[in-house]
């Protein structure tokens, strides 16, 4: 657990370039884990046996060795690119990084994401791109209220600072609206029901991939890690707020991510109205409320 | 290694059946069934898919669009035909529009016949399918010989 | 000391280069003589920053000619405007002419004689600026302006061929826009303010047909709304304290200065068409493509904003600049949300100029020092890319025939240079980890260090501007083979200035760290007496992120071009593709399969978002004029 510690802290036992080495090498497998955990979890839940945990990795390694095959020359390029800021954002974060420059270089990597859906000539993926253009909007201010939150409750946007606030509980104490706020556009950043509009996995189709539907082999694949990188990111998010005890810490974040996938069996997909409505409105109410309660008893002081 | 053989991500495509052998197929791919334990996910979408699966026989208006979903599949890829309208077309090969099975068309890798096919067999039909998959893997890895298969196609679509 | 004849030199130049324009009769005698002239324009320019003084100068220019005409030429003006208002039977327009005209002779007649002020002009960093952007962006545009009119007029041969007069107006407003940003006594300012209200309107009517005339009216009325206004806040000024400076009204005004301030503030509210005055803005859009980039995105709305800046000090602190914040709020979000519902691509970009402006005023309402250097910030970056997008949608409109979003489609393979350089026009918009988002999360921390709920403005307006940009981008790097490339028939006028302006949105966020340290960051200190602080982390974060794409991205699609190991298929169109993209849609007719992008036109529809934006807006300056004359 000291491991996992020190990931965070500025000047533990492990180089700067070792945390971000180990961030690159760990972090698509662990992401691929909780990938192969969520179907398996899935399959328990719909009361049959699913696939073995490690199915995820079995998947990316089929797609591999597939025919490079593209609908025109350009696209996957910036599948590329979202993969490679995604791992340059994950690796800044967990290097301690602004935490605002981190939530920039993310919502670029998403942003190359929906250019490669926008690139292909294909109505799926326009709509794709769009709808994953609407999720982006929905979800952005809470992001950035998060951000706001942590400057509130820990006085800096250093994400070294706020995982210093989060080890002396602060972060939970102050800031409850504000992980609220954050587990409701999880959701929609797992791509899970009621969310997933823009790009369903496996079984909850509607238009058919969505943004992904024309990539193939080996840009599929660098979908599908780029995916587990974010979502480990997002993750450590989550594990920030209860770094208080590293081993509490990682219990809320697996907990979020199989509430997450509870959510995801329970629920329908919502059209994107509802999706962008219910959003803001969640938003205002967690976490606008969140932060004005803060400010009020911060001042008072 | 058999990379192909753990992951096989199908995509369904009804040429003209009467939809007894989808809904076979559909029920294979229910909790009952479970195929999901060796992999298989319903992906819909050619360019995500290693196997075809095909019901229902082939006329000259689905002829196309069986050819433009095979090209826009990624090799290595497997056709399997699923009921015996797919197989050969069973009472209706005679008809005015209907050419026969899938394989006037496409090279079928799996023949499951039956009307309808039950989701034991069509299971059956997948997992065998997945051995061809591992073998057109391999062969592409050699060095193209003059019976490759459908490895570097032209691209017309 | 060096620097008085510069300041005088960068007001007088560009209004002689006016009247030669005027006066030359042949068109090829102005194209050669545009590029030295506009080349010793940004010279000189180059060479005040680089005489940039320590500390704020101020001159003692005492030019009795000057002060006798200008009186004079205040009244003509007035009187001008006024005729022109009578003589298009626009009553309102003319109501408010001739209200201004007896402001200003009611200003004569009461205090001509005791209105004297020394310190004339001054420069300081913030000036020098303002400077930069008026000159280096000013002659760009009027270069580019050069090849656009020629295409303008063939184009539009129905149109009278007024080029003499549009370059006479160019320079007559860069002119004054020099004089407006060096002028200290508020006097001169004020003159500077109306010519520059008056070549707005001549630009905006260029074409001479009714939506034209209509246009540049509502930007008059609403121009002299404001000018009205800051008639009356000098007259109340000099009347009750004898002041007639600017830096004078700041450092002494103390009580009395705070009616003048909201007065000078409403008119620089009018100026950058804040609500709710933005309709003027929206309707400008007609002007040809040079002016818009030129006065309704990079220069004359940034001097309403300017002027808001500096006399915000003074609302500090009051309700009034509370007000003030709020106004700015108000626009920032709700122009954001109109802009989504936009397809006229000008529409979408006056939006957009709307709301960063509102975002400037937000922060020259809240009045820290982090808040008026993130303004400063907001002001560069922003004239910049927008200037850029301005002139590349001006291009793209003629090979287009449409400035319509909706028939970019493909841009980036009909027309790849000129989408390239339009992506970085729109990245540079909102995008890391170009300036307009750097100046983003400054202007975030800022806000949030005076209440949260300011920063929740600004999480809901960036979402909503990222949502409309992106959509906007994502239309045009759609790939799609075989279509023919046609950018011929730009003339190099416009290439050059399209170039050298996607090379300086790239280039002021490299520079971000000299730009700071070299003029903003003292000037803040100067008013502020603290300077703000950037992690240089971050800092260096950013700029790697720049440097990685501006080297993948040219190394990548090199890459992609010329690899040969890809099967090419079609989209996927269930199987019916005909010909790649093409299907059998419904009675076997053949369609193309395409889609538009989401408009959401009952959440963010402009007519009802601007009736709320409106309501509130006027309530806000209400308030703020109730808590300052109480």
């Amino acid at each position: 657990m000291s491991f996992l510690t020190s990931l965070f802290t500025a000047d533990g036992f492990l180089g700067p370039f070792l945390r971000i080495a180990s961030y690159v090498v760990l972090a698509p497998l662990v992401g691929g884990l909780l990938a192969g955990l969520d179907r398996k979890v899935t399959a328990w839940m719909q009361g049959r046996v699913g696939p073995p945990i490690i199915q995820p990795f079995y998947d990316v390694r089929k797609l591999l060795q597939k025919e490079n095959i593209a609908v025109n020359r350009f696209q996957n390029f910036f599948v590329f690119l979202f993969l490679l800021f995604m791992v340059f954002t994950g690796s800044i974060f967990f290097l301690g990084a602004g935490f605002l420059v981190v939530v920039f270089s993310f919502t670029l990597a998403c942003l190359f994401f929906v250019f490669g859906g926008f690139s292909v000539r294909s109505p799926y993926g326009h709509i794709g791109a769009e709808r994953e253009l609407i999720q982006m909007m929905a979800y952005d201010p809470m992001i950035i209220l998060v951000a706001v939150g942590f400057y509130l409750a820990a006085g800096s946007f250093e994400t070294r600072s706020i995982y210093q606030a989060g080890q002396n509980g602060i972060l939970i104490a102050y800031l409850p609206g504000i992980l609220a706020g954050y587990l409701y556009i999880l959701t929609i950043k797992f791509r899970k029901s009621p969310f997933d509009l823009s790009m369903s996995h496996h079984a909850h189709q509607e238009i058919v991939k969505g943004l992904s539907t024309e990539f193939s082999g080996k840009a599929l694949a660098a979908i599908e890690v780029a995916h587990w990188y974010e979502n480990v990111l997002l993750l450590g998010i989550i594990y920030l707020f209860f770094s208080f005890h590293p081993l509490i810490g990682v219990a809320a974040a697996l907990g979020a991510y199989f509430l997450e996938v509870f959510i995801d069996n329970s629920y329908a997909r919502f059209k994107w109205g509802l999706t962008l409505q219910s959003t803001w409105i969640f938003t205002l109410m967690a976490g606008v409320s969140n932060l004005v309660i803060l400010h009020y008893l911060l001042t008072r002081r | 290694m058999s990379i192909m053989k753990k992951s096989p991500w199908i995509v369904h495509y009804n040429a003209s059946s009467c939809n007894g052998c989808d809904l076979e197929l559909v029920a294979t791919l229910t909790p009952m069934y479970d195929p999901e334990r060796f992999g298989v996910i319903n992906m819909g979408n050619p360019k995500h898919a290693d196997l075809l699966l095909v019901t229902g026989s082939v006329n000259a208006r689905n002829a196309s669009v069986l050819e433009a979903l095979f090209d826009q599949m990624p090799s290595p890829k497997a056709v399997v035909a699923i009921g015996i309208c797919a197989t050969s077309g069973c009472v209706f090969a005679e008809a005015y529009n209907v050419l026969g099975g899938v394989d006037k068309v496409l090279p079928v890798d799996v023949y499951v016949p039956g009307c309808a096919a039950r989701p034991e067999a069509i299971l059956d039909g997948i997992l065998r399918a997945l051995d061809v998959l591992e073998r057109k893997r391999l062969e592409l890895k050699r060095p193209p010989g003059p019976a490759a298969g459908e490895g570097k196609g032209t691209g017309i679509l | 000391m060096d620097t008085l004849p510069i300041v005088i030199f960068l007001i007088l130049f560009p209004f002689f280069l006016s009247l030669a324009c005027l006066s030359t009769r042949t068109i090829a005698v102005r194209r050669t003589a545009a590029v030295p002239a506009n080349l010793v324009l940004v010279g000189a320019t180059l060479l005040l920053l680089s005489r940039t003084p320590k500390d704020p100068l101020l001159f003692i220019v005492e030019v009795p000619l000057v002060e006798h005409l200008l009186p004079f030429a205040e009244i003509a003006v007035g009187v001008l405007i006024l005729y022109l208002a009578l003589w298009s039977r626009r009553t309102i327009v003319a109501l408010l002419a001739g209200v201004q005209l007896a402001l200003g002779l009611a200003f004569e007649f009461l205090f001509a004689s005791a209105a004297h002020a020394s310190h004339n002009l001054f420069v300081d960093r913030f000036s020098i600026l303002m400077a930069l952007i008026i000159g280096i962006l000013g002659t760009l545009i009027a270069n580019y302006a050069v090849g656009y009119m020629a295409e303008y007029h063939r184009h539009y041969p129905e149109v009278k061929d007024r080029r003499r007069f549009f370059g006479f107006l160019l320079y007559l407003f860069l002119s004054a826009m020099f004089g407006l940003v060096f002028s200290n006594n508020l006097k001169w300012i004020y003159f500077f303010w109306e010519i520059t209200t008056l070549c707005s309107f001549f630009l905006i009517g260029y074409r001479n047909d009714e939506p034209s005339q209509e246009s540049a009216f509502l930007a008059l009325g609403i121009n002299l709304l404001g000018g009205i206004a800051f008639s009356a806040g000098i007259l109340y000024l000099f009347h009750h304290t004898g002041i007639l400076e600017l830096d004078r009204m700041v450092a002494e005004g103390k009580g009395y200065a705070l009616i003048p301030a909201a007065l000078l503030a409403f008119a620089g509210l009018a100026k950058s068409a804040q609500m709710p005055f933005s309709s003027w803005l929206t309707a400008a859009m007609v002007a040809p493509t040079p002016v818009s980039a030129l006065l309704h995105s990079s220069t004359m709305v940034k001097a309403g904003v300017y002027l808001i800046l500096k006399v915000s000090p003074l609302l500090n602190g009051t309700l009034a600049g509370i007000m003030l914040t709020f106004v700015g709020g108000v626009t920032f979000l709700l122009a954001s949300f109109i802009a989504i519902s936009q397809s006229n691509a000008k529409r979408v970009l006056a939006y957009s100029t709307i709301s960063t402006l509102g975002l400037i005023v937000m922060c020259a309402g809240v009045g820290t020092y982090e808040a008026a250097w993130s303004a400063l910030l907001l002001i560069v970056f922003h004239a910049v890319a927008k200037s850029l997008l301005f002139l590349c949608v001006g291009v793209v409109e003629y090979k287009l025939g449409s400035r319509d979003i909706e028939d970019m489609d493909f841009l980036i393979v009909r027309m790849p240079k000129v989408a390239a350089m339009m992506n970085i026009g729109l990245a540079g918009m909102f995008l890391a980890p170009f300036g307009m988002l750097i100046s983003k999360a400054v202007t975030l921390r800022a806000l949030v260090d005076v209440h949260p709920l300011l920063g929740v403005i600004l999480a809901f307006g960036g979402g909503a501007t990222l949502f409309f940009y992106g959509k906007w981008m994502g239309k045009m790097v759609t790939s799609e083979p075989g279509l023919q490339s046609n950018e011929d028939r730009i003339s190099p006028w416009e290439w050059i200035t399209m170039v050298t302006l996607s090379g300086l949105t790239i280039a002021v966020c490299l520079l971000f760290p000299v730009i700071t340290h070299g003029l903003i960051d003292p000037y803040i200190q100067g008013v502020y007496g603290r300077g703000p602080t950037l992690e240089r982390f971050n800092l260096i974060l950013i700029v790697a992120i720049m440097v990685s794409l501006l080297v993948v991205f040219p190394a990548g699609l090199l890459y992609q071009a010329f690899r040969k190991d890809y099967r090419f298929v079609g989209p996927y169109l269930s199987g019916g593709n005909l010909e790649r993209a093409a299907f059998l849609g419904a009675m076997d007719q053949k369609r193309p399969a395409d889609a538009r992008n989401y408009y959401l036109a009952n959440y963010f529809g402009e007519s009802r978002i601007l009736r709320i934006g409106l309501f509130l807006s006027s309530f806000f300056i209400i308030v703020m004029f109730g808590g300052v004359l109480s």
